[in-house]
C-alpha cells in the first residue's frame, strides 16, 4: 500500500501521525482514501471542484505530480507520496 | 668569440614571435593563457587582467600545471620584454609549446599605453592564521576565502535561522554582512537565537548581531538595517547584495522577496521551520525556479502558522540556518551541487534528510518574464493577497 508522509500543519487532522498508509492505483484514489480516513483533511487539499489546492504540492516520491499525469498519476504498492503545502515560519 | 647577453636577446627576440601589448589587450578573457614570469614582488605591484603568475626560475616546474595543453596559445610577459623572451624561447624549444609569443615592452609598455593592471589582493599574515582550515582545503583555499572576504551577503532576519548563519557566516570570513532586522532581544528568543544572549535582552537585534559579529571577527563588516523589509523599501535595501539568506516568518514578505530578487537577479538561500521540520532551497533567479514556481500561491492563513504561534525545537533553526550558510559559502566559492531546483526536506524526528524536485514554471508569473518587465505594483501581491493579510491579521 502506498505511503503518505503529512506534513506538520496536516497531523493534527490525521490524529497526528506523520506517515499513513493509504489504498489506491493513481494519485486521486490514494488521496481520496486519506480524506475517507480522515475527513478534515479535505478542505485542505482539495478545492470545492476537486482539484488540488493551488498550495499543496503533492509529490511522488521526488517529483511533483503536476509535471507527471497529476491526480491521474499511477502509484505503485512501494511508492510515497509527499504532501507538501508551503511554510513561512523562520525569523521571529 | 661568446656573445654579450645583450646580443643574445636580440638573438632570440629575432628567433620567437613577439606581440604587441594593443593584440593582448584584445585578447583577455578570450582562453589565451597570459603568464607573467617577473618574480613575486613585481607580481605583487600589479599585474595583467587574468594573467597567472609563473615565475621564471620555476617556469620548467609549474608550467604544466598551468597550461597542461601544448597547442594552447600562451603569451608571456614581464618587465619590459626580455626575460618573457627568453622564458619563450624555453617553452617552444625545450618544452615543445606549439604557439608561443611574447609580449613587446613588457608591463612597462603596458602602462604606458594606458591599460589596466589588476593589483593582486593577499591576506595578511594574521588571515592565513584565522582562516588556515580553509586554506587548506582545496575546494576553498586562498582564492576561495579572498571571494568570501568580498563577499556581500544579506539577512534577512537576527532570528532563529539569522542567528547562527550570521555567526559561522562572520567566522568563515564573509567581509559584509547585511542584517535587516527591527525587533528586540526578549528572552523567549534566546532559546534558539544563540547570536543575542541574556543581558541583551532589550536591545535591538541589529545591534546585538553587530556586537557578537564583532567580537568574533573584526574582519567583517556589518551592515545594520534597524527595519522591517517591505514594499517601500526592499528595493533600495537588498540592491547590491551579492546574496540574500532569507529566514523571514510571513508568506507576504517571501513573495515580495522573491518578486525582487527575480528582478535584480539576486540568489536567494531560503529555508523555513516549523516544529521538527524544515526545507531549503535556493531561488536562483533564471538559473532554476523561484519561489512562485514552487508555490504560486500561500495557503489560507489559518493553515499558515508562523512559529512564534507553533513553537519550534530551539536546535532546529540551528540546523538549517547552519545548511543555509554551507550553501552560501558553496555560492561564494563555486564549490559542490548547489541546492537550486530541489527542495530539501529535514525531519529531526525521523533524522532523516530527502529532498523532491522544483521545476521552473514555463508560465510563472514572475520568472517566465523579463526582470525589467516586473513593476512595482506587482510585487509580493498574490490572489486574495487583500484577504489574506486581513485574516493574518
Amino acid at each position: 500500500m502506498p505511503t503518505i508522509k503529512i506534513p506538520p500543519v496536516l497531523r493534527p487532522s490525521v490524529g497526528g501521525e506523520r506517515e499513513v498508509d493509504a489504498a489506491g492505483s493513481n494519485v486521486r484514489e490514494v488521496l481520496h482514501g486519506l480524506v475517507a480516513a480522515h475527513p478534515a483533511t479535505e478542505t485542505q487539499l482539495f478545492g470545492p471542484e476537486g482539484d488540488l489546492n493551488r498550495y499543496v504540492n503533492v509529490y511522488l516520491n521526488d517529483e511533483d505530480v503536476r509535471v507527471l499525469d497529476g491526480l491521474d498519476t499511477a502509484v505503485g504498492g512501494s511508492d510515497v507520496l509527499v504532501i507538501l503545502p508551503a511554510m513561512a515560519g523562520g525569523a521571529r | 668569440m661568446s656573445p654579450s647577453g645583450a646580443e643574445l636577446i636580440r638573438k632570440i627576440k629575432s628567433e620567437i614571435t613577439e606581440t604587441d601589448p594593443q593584440v593582448v589587450h584584445g585578447l583577455l578573457n578570450n582562453g589565451v593563457a597570459i603568464i607573467d614570469v617577473r618574480d613575486t614582488e613585481e607580481w605583487a605591484q600589479g599585474h595583467l587582467p587574468g594573467a597567472t603568475h609563473v615565475p621564471r626560475s620555476f617556469l620548467e616546474s609549474r608550467i604544466d600545471g598551468v597550461v597542461p595543453d601544448h597547442a594552447q596559445r600562451v603569451i608571456l610577459y614581464c618587465a619590459s620584454g626580455n626575460r618573457s623572451a627568453l622564458a619563450a624561447r624555453t617553452l617552444s624549444e625545450d618544452l615543445g609549446y606549439e604557439s608561443v609569443e611574447s609580449m613587446t615592452g613588457g608591463i612597462t609598455l603596458w602602462k604606458d599605453r594606458g591599460y589596466e593592471v589588476e593589483q593582486p589582493k593577499s591576506l595578511s599574515a594574521e588571515q592565513r592564521e584565522r582562516y588556515s582550515r580553509h586554506i587548506l582545503i582545496p575546494e576553498v583555499g586562498e582564492s576561495g576565502q579572498q571571494a568570501l572576504l568580498e563577499a556581500r551577503v544579506l539577512l534577512l532576519g537576527a532570528g532563529g535561522l539569522g542567528s547562527p548563519t550570521a555567526l559561522y557566516l562572520a567566522a568563515a570570513g564573509v567581509g559584509t554582512i547585511g542584517i535587516v532586522d527591527n525587533d528586540v532581544v526578549d528572552l523567549s528568543n534566546l532559546q534558539r537565537q544563540v547570536i543575542h544572549n541574556t543581558a541583551r535582552i532589550g536591545v535591538p537585534k541589529v545591534e546585538s548581531a553587530e556586537e557578537t559579529i564583532h567580537a568574533l571577527n573584526p574582519d567583517v563588516t556589518v551592515v545594520p538595517f534597524n527595519t522591517r523589509l517591505d514594499a517601500s523599501n526592499i528595493m533600495e535595501i537588498i540592491e547590491g547584495w551579492d546574496i540574500i539568506v532569507d529566514g523571514v516568518d510571513n508568506f507576504p514578505t517571501r513573495y515580495l522577496l522573491n518578486d525582487a530578487s527575480v528582478r535584480l537577479q539576486i540568489p536567494v538561500v531560503s529555508a523555513s521551520i516549523l516544529g521538527f521540520d524544515g526545507q531549503l532551497s535556493i531561488f536562483k533567479p533564471y538559473d532554476g525556479p523561484c519561489y512562485r514556481c514552487l508555490f504560486p500561491e500561500p495557503p489560507p492563513a489559518e493553515l499558515a502558522p508562523s512559529c512564534g504561534a507553533n513553537g519550534v525545537l530551539g536546535v532546529l533553526p540551528g540546523t538549517m540556518g547552519l545548511l543555509q550558510a554551507t550553501e552560501v559559502i558553496k555560492l561564494i566559492v563555486g564549490a559542490g551541487e548547489p541546492a537550486i531546483g530541489r527542495l530539501l526536506l529535514y525531519d529531526a524526528l525521523a533524522a532523516t534528510l530527502s529532498e523532491v524536485k522544483i521545476r521552473r514554471d514555463p508560465d510563472c508569473p514572475i520568472c517566465s518574464r523579463e526582470p525589467s518587465s516586473i513593476t512595482d505594483e506587482e510585487m509580493g501581491v498574490f490572489p486574495d493577497y487583500e484577504a489574506f493579510c486581513a485574516a493574518a491579521g
